[in-house]
């Protein structure tokens, strides 16, 4: 715990009802803790609040309980340690794609002169392979190179927190594919903390040390934080091939497709996630493993039918 | 593509020819069965009544008119060139001092819901009057038919700029709001990276039209006021019964018209992008 580098506690988020509705809570009690240099993914199903989670940590929206704690300073309103890559990537049109970094690190560092600032911006562009594309206009971009020109912006600010809000929703398979291993290969050079929500199970994972699982909303919360003990680097065409690999995909989504929606989940008192490692409760006896979270346990009668 | 412009071009110029031809064949003047007298020199020929004169009268007339716009032979008698510039300084002055209001009020009521909701009706309601009916209260307290001119035009372009900058304004993408938050720009540098240039494509509309209606109104409004102006020439001309110069200042209306639209068009093209 020496290197808790994100905290955030009790945040809860509640919408008032109309006249005599009543109120409605999309999510309460969760709790997140984040390591500096950790990838952590959040999944679950849609109308938990993940999104709003991630807007909370990014200082967009507010949380109507609860405290984000970075770096030992409390979250208020949106800063430049915490950049954000948009599911629709949120480039400004009129500006070219080097004219959106630069105008990321000018924000950054108003008092760099300008070879500096275009030098740097540059740079980050050539990390995720567009040094030929500097000049063309977004509307010119295919929609991997948009999503590539924001995460370069993102990099290039260096936040000490990257917030990524589905950044591949929108990308076809292969895109996507090319994409995360980029994004692996940044992350790993620049020992980057990072906030992922995603809605593919494969692409998290490939990313994350830690997956965090939710319950459905309304009344979300973060029932487990599965642990991705896979080791790194890991390669999309040989992480298929390990039997670990399956081990923990069928754990996530059993507990999608199963569990999610279950009621004994969402009403345990747990405050904390359950910390869990799939592959050693595979090698542990299914009757060691705790009632509530045991896939062989759940009844069938509870499936979500959000799936 | 090419193909298709050319066409077009045949078909507008035999379209024109169509036209001119049937106003020239059927607005001859009669021929005189003999010698005109003085008297009927000055009437204007044969003619029993006053007729629309054909297009090569016109034509000839504008040619007289065109090859010396600037000549200035006292207060009734001035080029067609000067009438112009007259009319192009009072819309010109008008519509900049009316952008200059319109655009950052604009801004405040696209940004300011509150300001939105208490400005509002007074735009609703001043909005549909007519411009011209300003001029006599605007006579009466500028005392001055010039300043008065500019001011008519100065609130007849006022409305569709101011509309259209507070709607561009207000409609910007959440999405690129969040982006200047989260890269920590202060209030001031939001405005001017990200929301002007967002909303530039709208407010560039808001000017066209406002542009259009500015030139609209400056015929009537020089009516009224006199003295200078293509405005007052075109009422001068109907006075002196010399319809060869009001068919050509109509057209010179037109003209300049379209190269107002065409100036801000332009414009418009280098602050427009595509998403």
């Amino acid at each position: 715990m020496s290197n808790r580098f994100v905290t955030v506690e009790g945040l809860s988020k509640v919408y008032p009802g109309k006249k005599n509705a009543p109120d409605t809570t999309i999510f309460e009690d969760v709790n997140v803790a984040i390591n500096k240099g950790e990838f952590v993914c959040i999944i679950g199903h849609s109308g938990c609040g993940k999104s709003t989670i991630l807007n909370v940590l990014a200082g967009l929206d507010d949380a109507t309980s609860g405290t984000v704690i970075m770096d030992g300073q409390e979250v208020s309103g949106p800063s430049l340690d915490r950049g954000v890559v948009f599911q629709n990537y949120s480039l400004l049109p009129w500006l070219t794609t080097l004219q959106n970094v630069v105008f990321g690190v000018r924000a950054r560092w108003p008092k760099w002169d300008k070879d500096k600032v275009q030098e740097h911006a540059k740079h980050y562009l050539s990390m995720v392979g567009l040094s030929a594309a500097l000049n063309r206009k977004p509307s010119e971009l295919s929609g991997g190179m948009r999503q590539r020109v924001s995460i370069a912006r993102a990099f290039a600010t260096q936040p000490k927190l990257l917030l990524l809000d589905e950044p591949f929703g929108a990308l076809d398979a292969l895109t996507r594919g090319n994409i995360q291993d980029e994004l692996t290969k940044i992350c790993a050079e620049t020992e980057q903390t990072v906030f992922m929500i995603t809605h593919d199970v494969d692409e998290a994972i490939l990313l994350a040390d830690r997956i965090l699982l939710m319950t459905n909303g309304p009344h979300a919360r973060i029932a487990e934080d599965i642990q991705i003990a896979l080791p790194r680097p890991r390669d999309r065409a040989q992480i298929v091939e390990d039997d670990a690999y399956y081990t923990i995909r069928n754990y996530l989504v059993n507990f999608l497709v199963k569990r999610s929606g279950d009621p004994a989940l969402k009403e345990s008192q747990q405050k904390t996630p359950q910390i869990i490692d799939p592959l050693k409760l595979q090698s542990a006896k299914p009757k060691e493993v705790p009632a509530a979270t045991a896939p062989s346990n759940v009844q069938p009668m509870t499936f979500s039918a959000k799936a | 593509m090419a193909s298709l412009n050319i066409k077009a071009i045949i078909l507008s110029l035999v379209m024109l020819t169509v036209m001119l031809g049937l106003w020239e064949l059927t607005h001859q003047a009669p021929e005189a069965d003999e010698a005109l007298s003085e008297f009927e020199l000055l009437m204007g020929g044969a003619d029993q009544e006053a007729r629309v004169p054909p297009p090569s009268t016109v034509a000839s007339h504008a040619w007289s008119e065109l090859s010396n716009p600037f000549y200035d032979a006292g207060p009734n008698d001035k080029g067609i060139g000067i009438q112009l510039a007259y009319s192009l300084y009072r819309v010109l002055t008008g519509y900049f001092l009316a952008a200059l209001i319109a655009i950052p009020l604009g801004f405040v009521i696209g940004m300011s819901p509150l300001m939105y909701r208490a400005l509002n009706p007074f735009i609703q309601v001043l909005r549909p009057i007519s411009p011209l009916a300003w001029m006599p209260l605007a006579l009466f307290i500028i005392k001055d038919s010039e300043q008065s001119a500019i001011f008519v035009i100065f609130i007849c372009s006022i409305w569709p700029m101011l509309i259209n900058t507070a709607f561009g304004v207000a409609g910007v993408r959440k999405d690129w709001v969040n982006v200047a938050k989260t890269h920590e720009l202060s209030a001031l540098r939001t405005a001017f990276t990200v929301i002007l240039p967002a909303a530039a494509p709208t407010i560039l509309t808001g000017m066209r039209i406002s542009i259009g209606i500015a030139w609209l109104v400056i015929v009537a409004a020089e009516m009224l006021v006199g003295g200078t102006g293509i405005g007052y020439y075109v009422w001068n001309e109907w006075n002196n019964l010399d319809l060869s110069s009001v068919i050509f200042s109509i057209l010179m209306i037109g003209v300049i018209g379209m190269l107002l639209d065409l100036a801000l068009n332009a414009c418009a093209r280098f602050v427009s992008y595509n998403e």
